[in-house]
């Protein structure tokens, strides 16, 4: 049994913090001994939060995110959250393939990859507020 | 992420190694499509993504940039190599319906 444990980091929109947000979560879960293959979904789900901050929250500045996370026994909690521009239609962003980039070569996959990879994603967002991306997931009992 | 290639018998095999993500594909495609470009030649082209420890759907965006790239060009695309991790956003984004195993 896990005790209950949290942390909190602030970093600027940057594409290359995304390499940095994914190593934190990693590290932090560590102790719940995730696998390889629970460490890759979650990984994976974080850079695809932090990407949608870093490429649509802040279209043409470096903003703030912040990335806040909490274990308890096997559970990992995770909130990503920007104080960008927010998104206007939830329900279409959320749809497969749905992008606002088509010319950028954006896949438009990233909120399903997030919902394949955790166990529950939800998204909350305000036009010129912010996006909070939260997440949950269950490490298994190895 | 690092990106090598070989041009052997008219197949080109371009290998991407390292972690594919928006940093990665936004410093890496214009050394990506130069060697498109410089290999139109090939009659098919694979990516050797073995090398790579992590991609996410940014990637996916990527491949499929440069698969649309060489379709217009009549040249078929593979994918080679996925890891565990890689495979399941291929998979889940269908990838292999369009750039097959090889």
């Amino acid at each position: 049994m896990n005790e209950k444990n949290t942390m909190k980091i602030n970093f600027l929109s940057l594409s290359q913090n995304e390499t940095f947000a994914r190593t934190v979560i990693a590290a932090f879960c560590l102790p719940l001994n995730p696998s390889l293959s629970e460490l890759n979904e979650i990984k994976t789900a974080v850079s695809e939060a932090v990407t949608n901050a870093v490429v649509h929250a802040y279209p043409d500045c470096a903003g703030e995110i912040e990335m806040t996370a909490e274990t308890a026994d096997r559970k990992l909690h995770i909130e990503i959250a920007d104080k960008g521009v927010g998104i206007e239609n939830l329900e279409e962003a959320m749809e497969p393939f749905y992008t606002t980039r088509p010319d950028e070569e954006r896949s438009g996959m990233g909120f399903t990859v997030m919902q394949t990879f955790m166990e529950d994603v939800k998204i909350v967002s305000e036009v010129n507020k912010g996006t909070r991306v939260i997440m949950n997931k269950t490490i298994a009992i190895k | 992420m690092e990106i090598k290639y070989k041009n052997s018998s008219g197949v080109l095999i371009v290998y991407l190694s390292g972690e594919l993500d928006e940093y990665a594909a936004g410093i890496s495609r214009t050394v990506f499509d130069k060697l498109l470009d410089d290999n139109l030649n090939a009659k098919k082209v694979v990516f050797d993504i073995s090398g790579l420890s992590f991609m996410d759907s940014t990637g996916i965006g990527m491949l499929i940039g440069r698969y649309k790239k060489l379709k217009n060009f009549g040249i078929p695309v593979f994918i080679a190599g996925a890891s565990n991790g890689v495979e399941k956003v291929i998979e889940l984004s269908g990838l292999y319906h369009i750039m097959p195993k090889y």
